[in-house]
Parts: structure tokens; C-alpha cells; sequence
């Protein structure tokens, strides 16, 4: 029987040589992970229904990456990260990454990259939305809660129904203007909020296998804002290389059969899409840069997991070396490392860094900060009726703070482009 | 468990996201001291844009001032409830404040996951678009065996989807209960 991507890892992962489409199957999990805002409650169910001196299944294969709330004088999130510790501490957890130590990483989702934690063929498990992310490497990877996350940690094991898949086609040579974040707005726009739900979402075509892995990421990334379970896309050179650079792990690489079955097939070609963004407050509200150019912003954040990658900075610093901004602008690099790479990569005789301060951004430490709003001294969290363009994932009321804030997702090229004239502003009129 | 939940209804709209339910600012307290967890009821719902809290009037308060529980006990809801975030912090604040069922066109994955396999409210899913039927303040009553809802304030009885192959992990009270009551795991 002809399966997808995503059937054939659910398989493997199920020990089975076939699952079918909406059955709902046990899987083996290689990864669980979870951060600081679910990390602590988890391991209060774990030992509530394992018992206080349970161990995990495999301290191996947790790997905790506090995130949210770290550079805040909020004590309940200072608490929280003395909870993580003292239950790496206490089951042997070596894959957890303190706050405070040389060891801190910053977003998980681009640490697990990063770390080398993504394997194709692998199954991953995370408590937050955004662990979609992964898919980019050629693996199934998911967001869960607390209490599926408790149960993984006391048995390795999880049901999961397996998805229905959409195929996304992307045709031709990415334009310069053009990011990936431009395509899954897109693709937002098109199928909506739910359009994906507990759907997976697998990306292929000439422009996807073109792409770096950090801007495949971004695509993975959103998936869940169109309510997919996974975003995926198979691997092939591009992130053999990645991972074979980051880890000795075997892996194991699966392909959709040509006569597998989907729910439905969209098919784009790159060079007939243009610069989008996603208006207040809901991340299909999609309307061209050039539709809405000309709006009025107060801010301009560059970050988060979907839009905080080196990739990300790198497209940023095009638009606004020489330039300066006019509104506040926040550059949030998603890790340690994205923040060690904008002083050592160079666009133009400039070393990134040195490009953001010269426009007048402001540089913060890496951490989630002001995409989900988060405590009332967040870098970057918006106020009153702040207009924000953002390279984040969500724009729904109050999520980047305030609730009478406006968000509008973009690209990094427009949010830079935009920081310089204080307006939406299609980057084309800088490139 | 119940095979009857009655009580008042709350009526939202659409794609209501987790930063709505439950805003990020508060997911730092403990969802175990109880001193802390009653704080997950007071801000239950807090991140609804007042106008669209309590249809089809809007600006009507979930929680009163000062108060940690509601005085509804059923939400009514458009499609794509739960939307956004992982948070299990969200339907664990619902049920905080006093919510037993939630009756949505539909919902987001985890959130659905979390309701279920948490156990903390009945996530019933209903091809009528109720939130435009059934106004804040009706008092209503599902009966999980028929899987029905009547609006008895305006004696108009609805059809809910059967629950399916979740029903015996909501049967159980979430997915520790069902997997001992399997033998998926030992018995606590």
C-alpha cells in the first residue's frame, strides 16, 4: 500500500509496515521535549502517576531547553527554572540546558537543530506548538501538553491518529524579494486558520529544495497556524549535510510513494507570488505588502523561532545596512549561537551586528522575549495600541501583549524595510 | 463520570487561540499549590476582547471581579477552538473556573488532545452553528448518552457528534486512567 512521508515514519515508529489514515496507533517517541512554561508541570504529573521516585524512560532522550521567560525579574518564572534544574538534576538528565551556565542555548526549536537532535526518519514530541518545526529534516515531529507529556516520560510511548496529508508545491526560482515565510502566509491565506487540522502538511518542489534549512524551518514552523499536526518535507543533501555536521546518530530517510494519497494538492509558482503579510488578528488574514503599504507602525521585532535564525538576520541586514530605522526595532536572536554568528558573518564589509546598531536597532538577549507577550518586563512586548510588524508566527488579540495591539507577520525583509520608513513597506522598494 | 451537564452557557466566536483562554503572562503559576492554581480561574478567558466575551451581546464577563469561578459551566463556541499554543494550562483554566463541557464546530488538535486526555472538560463537537442560536445566560443541558444538547431556556434540543474513539479515554477521566484500566501501564 502506497503511504506519504508521514505514514512511513508513524509506521516505522508504530513497528508496523503500514498505518493507515485515521487510525490511531502507539508510537515509539526517540525525542520528548519540553521548556520552562511546560517543563514543571509535566514532571508534577510524572511523579503524581509514576510516583515520587520514578524514573524517566530514557534520560537520553529528554532534552529540556528553557526558553520563555528567562531575562525577567518575574519570580514565578525564576521558580520555574529552579524546577527544570532540580529534576534534570535529579534524573540524570544530560541533554538540559541551564539558564545562567554556558550551556544555555535559547529558542528549542532552533536549538534542537542546531544540536543536532533532528534526525530524519525520527519521531519527536514537544510541549509547544511550535515543535512542527523539526519536520524540516525529514522527521515527524509534534506539539503535545502537559499530561501527553507526562505519559511519554513514564512509558516512551504516545497514540497519536495518523493525518490525512496536503501537499504543497512550489515551482521555480526563489525571487530575491521572496522568503519562506512569504509562502506559508500564503499558503495561510489560501487554506485558513484550520485548513490543516490534525492534517499533515508536506512541502516539496524545485523552490523548497532550494531553500537553506532555516528557512525550510520557518515553513514547518507555521504549520500549526493552519492547525496541522506536522509540517514535513524530505530530506535530501541540503539536510543530510546539516545533520552529518551535527550528529553521529544513524537516521533513516523516507519519501512519499508517487501514487500515495492525499487529502487535497495546491501547486504554486514562486515567481508569480509577491511580498505578504499577515493582517490583526489571525494568521490567514493575508494581504500583499503593496495592498497595505503605507500603514502606520510603531514597532518593528525580528526574532522568535520562526523568524530569529541567522538566515533571518542575514536577509534583515540587506535591507538596512546603511540605513536607519525610525520606529523602536528589536533584533531577538533566537540562540546563543544565531547571536555569536551576527558578529562573525559580514554582508557587505559589515559584520551583521555591527549593521543593526549602525540603523538604530536594538539588540536583546536570546530567549522567545516578546513573541508571546510573556511577563510585564519583556523585551519588546507590546503596549497600548502599539502597531507591530513582526517576523513572528501568531497575530491573534494580545499575543505579542497588549490586547488592543495590532500585529501584522512579515518577512524579515519587510519588517526591516519597514523599520526604515515606520510604514509597511514592500521590500522591493530597498532591494 | 456525569451523564448529565447542565448549567449556563458561555457563547464565543471563532478560532478563540490559547493567548485568549489563558495569556502567556500568566502561565508561571503552579498548576498543583492550590493557593496558585485558583489564579487560573480568575484569569480564564481574560485575553477575550471584551466585545467578544459573551454573545451575542458581548462585554459580559466571564469571571466577575475578584471572583475565581464562573457562572457559566458550558461554552458554546464558532470553529477552530483552542487554536495556537500547546498550553495545557489552557483547558486546566477553563476547568478552574468551573467549566464542564465545551461544545465547538471544531477544534485544534492539542487543545482537543489536552481536553481528553487531561480530562479536564468535554470537548463535543456539533455541525450546527450554535454560537449563533444560543445567547450567553441560556441554561442548557447535554446529556452524554444521547449525545444531545437542549437549550431549556428556549426549548430547542440539538444533535452533538459522538465523541468516537475518544469517548473511553473521557469514559476513564483522561489517558493515566484509561491506560491502567487497558494495562498499558501499571496500576497506580
Amino acid at each position: 500500500m502506497a503511504q506519504t512521508i508521514t505514514q512511513k515514519i508513524l509506521s516505522k515508529a508504530a513497528n508496523r509496515k503500514f498505518v493507515d489514515v485515521g487510525e490511531s496507533v502507539w508510537l515509539n517517541v526517540d525525542i520528548l521535549l519540553t521548556h520552562d512554561v511546560c517543563g514543571p508541570p509535566t514532571f508534577d504529573i510524572f511523579k503524581q502517576e509514576f510516583g515520587a521516585d520514578a524514573k524517566v524512560w530514557d534520560p537520553k532522550k529528554v532534552v529540556v531547553l528553557p526558553d520563555h521567560y528567562i531575562f525577567t525579574a518575574n519570580e514565578h518564572a525564576h521558580r520555574n527554572i529552579d524546577l527544570l534544574r532540580q529534576f534534570a538534576k535529579e534524573q540524570g538528565l544530560e541533554h538540559y540546558y541551564d539558564v545562567g551556565s554556558d550551556r544555555y542555548k535559547g529558542v528549542c526549536h532552533v536549538a534542537l537543530a542546531e544540536e543536532g537532535f533532528n534526525l530524519p526518519g525520527t519521531v519527536l514530541f514537544g510541549t509547544d506548538s511550535h515543535t512542527c518545526t523539526s519536520g524540516a529534516f525529514g522527521m515527524f515531529g509534534t506539539g503535545i501538553g502537559n499530561t501527553d507529556a507526562a505519559f511519554i516520560l513514564g512509558t516512551g510511548k504516545l497514540w497519536e491518529k495518523v493525518p490525512e496529508s496536503i501537499l504543497f508545491t512550489f515551482d521555480g526560482k526563489m525571487p530575491a524579494y521572496l522568503t519562506a515565510k512569504d509562502l506559508i502566509l500564503q499558503i495561510l491565506g489560501d487554506i485558513t486558520t484550520d485548513g490543516a487540522t490534525y492534517r499533515a502538511m508536506e512541502f516539496d518542489g524545485e523552490a523548497i529544495f532550494s531553500l537553506p534549512m532555516e528557512e525550510r524551518m520557518t515553513l514547518t514552523n507555521m504549520a500549526i497556524e493552519a492547525g496541522g499536526m506536522n509540517g514535513i518535507i524530505a530530506a535530501d543533501t541540503i539536510a543530510e549535510s546539516y545533520v552529518k555536521a551535527r550528529s553521529q546518530k544513524p537516521y533513516e530517510i523516507f519519501h512519499s510513494d508517487p501514487d500515495a494519497r492525499y487529502h487535497s494538492k495546491y501547486r504554486y509558482n514562486v515567481s508569480e507570488l509577491e511580498p505578504v503579510v499577515a493582517q490583526p488578528h489571525s494568521p490567514d488574514n493575508r494581504a500583499t505588502v503593496r495592498s497595505v503599504q503605507g500603514t502606520k507602525i510603531t514597532k518593528s521585532y525580528i526574532g522568535s523561532c520562526t523568524g530569529g535564525k541567522l538566515t533571518d538576520f542575514v536577509m534583515a541586514a540587506k535591507i538596512l545596512k546603511g540605513q536607519k530605522v525610525s520606529v523602536t526595532t528589536n533584533i531577538v536572536p533566537a540562540t546563543v549561537k544565531v547571536a555569536r554568528d551576527l558578529e562573525t558573518e559580514f554582508y557587505d564589509g559589515q559584520s551583521l551586528k555591527q549593521i543593526f546598531e549602525d540603523a538604530g536597532c536594538s539588540i536583546a538577549l536570546p530567549s522567545c522575549a516578546a513573541c508571546l507577550g510573556g511577563p510585564s518586563d519583556t523585551v519588546g512586548r507590546s503596549v497600548d495600541n502599539d502597531v507591530v510588524v513582526s517576523t513572528t508566527n501568531r497575530n491573534f488579540p494580545g499575543r505579542m501583549g497588549s490586547k488592543h495591539a495590532g500585529v501584522y507577520l512579515a518577512s524579515p525583509l519587510t519588517a526591516a524595510a519597514s523599520a526604515i520608513t515606520g510604514k509597511l513597506t514592500d521590500p522591493r522598494d530597498f532591494l | 463520570m456525569e451523564t448529565i451537564i447542565q448549567g449556563k452557557a458561555y457563547v464565543l466566536g471563532k478560532n478563540i487561540d490559547t493567548d485568549q483562554i489563558i495569556p502567556a503572562e500568566h502561565l508561571v503559576y503552579s498548576l498543583s499549590d492550590p493557593e496558585e492554581v485558583v489564579l487560573y480561574g480568575k484569569y480564564a478567558l481574560s485575553g477575550v476582547p471584551p466585545e467578544q466575551g459573551g454573545l451575542p451581546e458581548g462585554n459580559i464577563l466571564f469571571i466577575d471581579e475578584g471572583s475565581c469561578h464562573s457562572n457559566y459551566t458550558i461554552i458554546i463556541a464558532g470553529p477552530n477552538f483552542g487554536c495556537g499554543s500547546s498550553r495545557e494550562h489552557a483547558p486546566f483554566a477553563l476547568k478552574v473556573a468551573g467549566v464542564k463541557a465545551i461544545v465547538a464546530e471544531s477544534y485544534a488538535r492539542i487543545f482537543y488532545r489536552n481536553c481528553v486526555d487531561g480530562g479536564f472538560a468535554i470537548p463535543y463537537e456539533t455541525a450546527e452553528q450554535l454560537n449563533q442560536v444560543i445567547k450567553t445566560g441560556d441554561e442548557l443541558k447535554i446529556d452524554v448518552e444521547s449525545n444531545t444538547i437542549e437549550n431549556l431556556t428556549s426549548k430547542i434540543t440539538y444533535k452533538l457528534n459522538p465523541l468516537g474513539d475518544v469517548f473511553k479515554i473521557v469514559e476513564a477521566g483522561g489517558i493515566f486512567a484509561y491506560a491502567r484500566q487497558e494495562n498499558l501501564m501499571p496500576q497506580a
